[in-house]
């Protein structure tokens, strides 16, 4: 048995424990790092380091013409990658004043909504993992997976997309690519029932959830919360339905509301979100279906200056092979503006602060990355909380390295 | 009745009179200016007026324009009225030899990171910030790199000519 050491006279005995949660850890999925005053379990003070992925977007976006900028954007938040590519799209053709035909909307609309029920699937099944539920995980993810196929079809890659161009898509949707939309469609609901009936009720679930990392809707707005995560503290905000973009007002949905602010509301929130973006995709679907004749093949604006002509028509035809030079090359001025568009990201509101001097590339191009505004409040979320709750406060807040960081 | 522009400018008329410049519509926005030294006295009205009641700060941050002698720097803010859905957006201009702006992280706890980045990356001087030091880039860093005089890569390399692609 070990004696009580006593300090030497004037020494004070540290009462707290300092922690380091990451960079690297296996429970904040991406690079963060918290440093974490602990008494006991209860953390005292939570001090956040972010910046371990910045890569400087904002400069280079300052030396890339638009089409270029749009790889960046892929990798802000690359769990729903398409959301920020048309948030791109959609402020420059603001900036230009393009008006997108519907088709172009109502596909885009599906896109986006399969982002945003892939990056929700994400960060609800991984509340449950961290909470010790690690199959929902495992289940969910071959339905990310039906997504990703979606995308591989219509713009050949998965993960960072690069979809779409100013104007619409770069092709039409084939078959296969609506075969596989109609899959999903028809496998995905029943999945996330099961997913639903093995957490939304589940005592050790909601125990682990309810009260944890709570926010009042005053201080929400204050930290400037966007996305599932003020809604879940009992504010309706959604730029969808605020700013409508993209033809959103065409569609007949709802907007899940909590009122705690806690993990569990922010759980529900993302679960009712996911099915009401079922709802707006078959209601988009059929839309889209009833287009026929020449209505049915349009997939973009008709915008030379910014959307590359066919590869065919600029092999036969002269004016074509000019404007592939010289979008390939940059050659095309933006009008000078100045513009601020957001879209409702599947985190929140991604807004893009463009100012363009009629040169080339924009001259100052500003990403209002949700998570980096809310990731602020993580300490006053999880002061007085458990460690482990802390985890899990982090998880319900859907962060995203890329995007926190630019 | 509708928060329309016309309305808020004429509240803000009513307040700040001649105080306030720069009143402009890009896009259907409106946007202002006003000396610096008057921001959180702009914001806190904005704020606080039960007509104007500009609650959210959606975005803030600089804006370099190297050419604009005295005003180099523009720290620009979006404000949004949830209830009305209407956004405003607020410039203020510094020079950049003393680039000090009065902190408006009291008056909107988001203010705190974005005021951050701004200092990180242009060097605004954010007075009265409870914790004004660098976030994205490292504590050591000597230079503001989104200001313009620092180019985007090493301008010795020879094996790449950058004016064939965008900004020269």
């Amino acid at each position: 048995m070990s004696e009580h050491v006593t300090l030497p006279e004037g020494n004070v005995e540290k009462h707290t424990t300092t922690i380091n949660l990451g960079p690297t850890h296996p429970a904040t999925h991406g690079v963060f790092q918290n440093i974490i005053e602990l008494d006991g379990e209860t953390i005292v003070s939570a001090e956040q380091t972010v910046g371990y992925i910045h890569r400087a977007f904002e400069k280079i976006a300052e030396h890339r013409v638009p089409y270029q900028i749009t790889t960046l954007t892929d990798r802000l938040n690359y769990c729903s990658s398409p959301l920020n590519n048309f948030g791109w799209h959609i402020t420059c053709e603001r900036l230009l004043g393009i008006k997108t035909p519907k088709r172009v909307d109502y596909l885009r609309i599906i896109i986006m909504e399969l982002a945003r029920i892939s990056d929700h699937l994400i960060c609800n099944s991984i509340v449950g993992v961290d909470s010790g539920a690690f199959s929902g995980f495992l289940y969910l993810m071959q339905y990310r997976e039906l997504i990703y196929e979606i995308y591989e079809e219509i713009c050949g890659s998965r993960l960072t997309t690069n979809m779409g161009r100013i104007g619409g898509f770069e092709r039409n949707f084939t078959n296969e690519a609506f075969g596989k939309l109609e899959r999903f469609m028809k496998e995905w609901p029943p999945a996330l029932k099961e997913f639903d009936e093995m957490f939304v009720r589940n005592r050790i679930f909601m125990d682990r959830t309810i009260g944890v990392g709570p926010i009042s809707a005053e201080r929400a707005l204050n930290y400037g919360f966007t996305g599932p995560n003020l809604r879940a503290a009992g504010v309706d905000y959604d730029v969808r339905i605020h700013t409508p973009y993209s033809s959103y007002e065409d569609f007949d949905f709802t907007i899940p509301v909590g009122s705690t602010g806690d993990c569990y509301d922010r759980f529900l929130v993302r679960d009712q979100e996911m099915w009401q973006s079922m709802e707006i995709i078959k209601q988009a679907y059929q839309k889209v279906q009833e287009f026929k004749g020449a209505e049915a093949e349009v997939y973009h604006a008709d915008v030379p200056d910014f959307y590359l002509p066919d590869k065919k028509d600029v092999y036969t035809k002269m004016e074509a092979l000019i404007y592939h030079f010289k979008i390939i090359m940059g050659e095309t001025h933006l009008p000078v503006g100045e513009i601020y568009s957001s879209v409702e990201g599947a985190n929140g509101e991604l807004g893009f602060y463009l100012i363009t001097d009629g040169g080339r590339s924009p001259y100052r191009l500003h990403f209002r990355r949700p998570c980096f505004v809310y990731y602020q409040a993580y300490s006053e979320l999880t002061k007085g909380g458990l460690l482990s709750d802390a985890i899990i406060t982090m998880s319900s807040l859907n962060l995203i390295a890329g995007e926190l960081d630019a | 009745m509708a928060l329309t522009n016309e309305i808020i400018r004429s509240r803000l008329m009513e307040k700040f009179g001649e105080e306030l410049t720069g009143w402009e519509e890009p896009y259907g926005m409106l946007t202002f200016t006003s000396d610096k030294n008057l921001n959180l006295k702009v914001l806190q009205f904005l704020f606080d007026d039960p007509e104007l009641g500009f609650q959210f700060m959606t975005d803030l941050t600089a804006v370099h324009y190297p050419n604009q002698e005295g005003k180099e720097l523009a720290v620009v803010y979006h404000l949004h009225n949830l209830k009305e859905n209407v956004r405003i957006r607020y410039k203020i201009f510094t020079n950049i030899q003393k680039p000090d702006v009065y902190t408006a992280s009291a008056l909107f706890s988001a203010a705190n990171w974005m005021e951050r980045e701004t200092f990180d990356f242009f060097g605004v001087n954010f007075v009265g910030h409870p914790n004004l030091k660098r976030i994205l880039n490292v504590e050591e860093m000597e230079y503001f790199p989104l200001r313009k005089e620092y180019p985007l890569e090493d301008q010795k390399r020879t094996d790449k000519d950058d004016e064939m692609f965008g900004r020269d």
